[in-house]
């Protein structure tokens, strides 16, 4: 060796302050939702055009009265959630199959923060969503009567909705073995409101379909919704709507822990 | 001289078949190591080891002096990889690809907005930088997962057949770079399927077939474990019949001659061996003939 040593000291990466990661894969997760408009418009306007046949084709059937906007908006705003959410199912499984997320894994980092990225974002692009719907439901005539406090507890319910399944979808996402299974899989979830309250009511079902629609998930989270925006007592069903997210949530939070670690984990 | 990355008796199998069996290395601090072999060899498998994403069976390995099991975390602070299938991501630009991978590496906003452009420049990509990355062409996507991984240079470079599917001048131009890490300073190990690039770039190269070292040490050592000189023989059209190994003696020569048969044999020349002999020396087994399928799927 010379006298002169013109290497220069190769140093470790630093470990990252708090919540970069996470932060720099949510801006990820956003540029891709930009990046791909006609996805997230077809998220707002299936839900949308959904609202105007019920309200306008088969609202008259329904309910004479005219007043069936009013009774669909909550099915139609969950609606909204699942296919805004359902796209973090593609989201995922393509990350795993494309394996960036084995470039994250050689990193000092928290690779998992990728699914935390995708979810973030899905809760803002679904947040916006819903503010989007239940503006045009409003323009054909949706009259809600809640409070500013009750219209603070439907979107922070709804928030809470969107967290718990979104979290399903990407735990589907990381079951399914290609982008396409993905999508296919998240497709089952999405007919979930339509055996429930959101269209009609429970009681008009046939009895074997009436018990499946009162004890599945989404009943008591659009009744809640329901009496939130039209003012009525919220009375117990809250209780149970709030139960549910938080099952699914939980358990959604745990499989996708679960499955992150078998698919991107050591082998 | 200090290893700065050591495997002892590392062993993996997948599914039932031994893909790595008993293997020992050493790589000297600050030197650029080759590991040459066939596809199916075990290059890629050591590579997933050695960067933490794949855990051995058996026996331990060091890199920087930390275990890349007890001790991934601070494995990952030290090393920088470059795999196979060129991770990006393809729905952002190159530009952003290189500032998202940048703040993941710890750099300020700022600097990650002055390093990207830095190697934009370095990779000639300044044209594509705006561009989404799926679009690119394979040589460009290449190019932005070389400088995604040196964003930042850390002690340890791992570059997994890094000029596949490069063309000539950026293959080239790779090479430059990583001669320059290696006179800064980094210990590089890549693996190739490329003789003449391990011949070029390497101070030491291992050969690697069927998951065990068979041969190691300088291309210069290497080539003198075949002895001195090689025959070719050709046909009328001038295509290489035969190439045999010979010890520079004139008896060796005439033995050499003796069992060229002369049916389609019409012209010989003498060169010096290339690594493409030493494979056949110590293998037994010709090096793969590259095809144009292969380059893209290969997944050794």
């Amino acid at each position: 060796m010379t006298t002169t040593d013109r290497r220069p000291a190769y140093v470790p990466l630093p470990r990252l302050a708090p919540l970069v990661a996470e932060s720099t894969f949510v801006r990820r997760s956003l540029l891709h939702t930009v990046r791909t408009p006609d996805a997230l418009i077809m998220a707002i306007a299936l839900p949308v055009i959904l609202m105007l046949m019920f309200t306008f084709v088969f609202g008259g059937a329904i309910d004479p009265g005219g007043d069936y906007v009013n009774y669909v908006v909550p099915g139609i705003v969950l609606l909204c959630a699942g296919f805004g959410a359902a796209s973090v199912a593609v989201d995922v499984a393509s990350d795993i199959t494309t394996g960036i997320i084995d470039r994250f894994r050689t990193m000092p980092l928290r690779a998992s923060a990728v699914i935390t990225g995708h979810v973030v974002a899905s809760l803002a692009r679904n947040l916006v969503a819903t503010a989007i719907v239940v503006s045009v439901a409003v323009g054909v005539g949706f009259r809600p009567t809640a409070s500013p406090l009750e219209w603070l507890a439907m979107f922070a319910l709804v928030a809470l909705y969107i967290l718990a399944i979104t979290y399903l979808f990407a735990a589907i996402g990381l079951a399914a073995s290609s982008p396409e299974a993905a999508n296919g899989y998240g497709f089952v979830l999405l007919f979930l409101p339509y055996i429930s309250s959101a269209f009609v009511p429970v009681d008009t079902l046939p009895t074997w379909l009436q018990w499946i629609a009162e004890y599945q998930p989404l009943t008591p989270i659009i009744e809640t919704i329901r009496a939130l925006l039209l003012g009525a007592d919220v009375g117990p069903t809250v209780w149970a709507a709030l139960a549910w997210c938080a099952v699914i949530l939980v358990g959604a939070v745990g499989w996708t822990g679960w499955l992150f670690r078998r698919r991107a984990g050591r082998r | 001289m200090t290893s700065t990355i050591t495997l002892s008796g590392v062993g993996k199998s997948f599914r039932g078949v031994r893909v790595l069996d008993g293997l020992d290395l050493a790589v000297p601090r600050g030197s650029v190591f080759a590991l040459l072999g066939p596809n199916g060899a075990g290059k890629t498998t050591i590579i997933n080891i050695l960067s933490t994403l794949v855990a051995p069976d058996a026996g331990t390995a060091i890199v920087a002096g930390f275990d890349v099991v007890r001790d991934a975390e601070e494995v990952r602070r030290r090393i920088s990889v470059t795999g196979q299938s060129a991770a990006v991501d393809e729905m952002l630009t190159g530009e952003e690809n290189l500032r998202m991978m940048a703040r993941l590496s710890g750099l300020g906003r700022v600097q990650a907005v002055e390093r990207s452009r830095e190697l934009l420049a370095q990779f000639d990509l300044e044209g594509a930088a705006r561009t989404r990355v799926g679009a690119y062409s394979g040589g460009m996507r290449r190019r932005i997962d070389l400088a995604i991984s040196l964003l930042r240079t850390p002690p340890v470079v791992f570059l997994d057949e890094p000029t596949t599917g490069l063309d000539t001048r950026s293959r080239q131009e790779l090479w430059r770079i990583i001669r320059r890490l290696a006179v800064g300073g980094a210990t590089i190990l890549l693996t190739t399927q490329y003789l003449e690039e391990a011949d070029q770039l390497a101070d030491r190269i291992a050969v690697l077939d069927h998951g065990r070292i068979v041969a190691e040490g300088t291309p210069a050592e290497l080539k003198a474990r075949i002895g001195g000189e090689v025959l070719s023989v050709h046909d009328a059209a001038g295509a290489v019949l035969r190439d045999i190994p010979i010890d520079g003696s004139i008896q060796g020569l005439r033995d050499a001659l003796a069992t060229v048969g002369t049916a389609d044999a019409t012209s010989v020349s003498l060169r010096s061996p290339s690594l493409d002999d030493v494979f056949l020396a110590v293998t037994g087994q010709p090096a793969p003939a590259r095809t144009d399928a292969e380059l893209i799927d290969s997944k050794g």
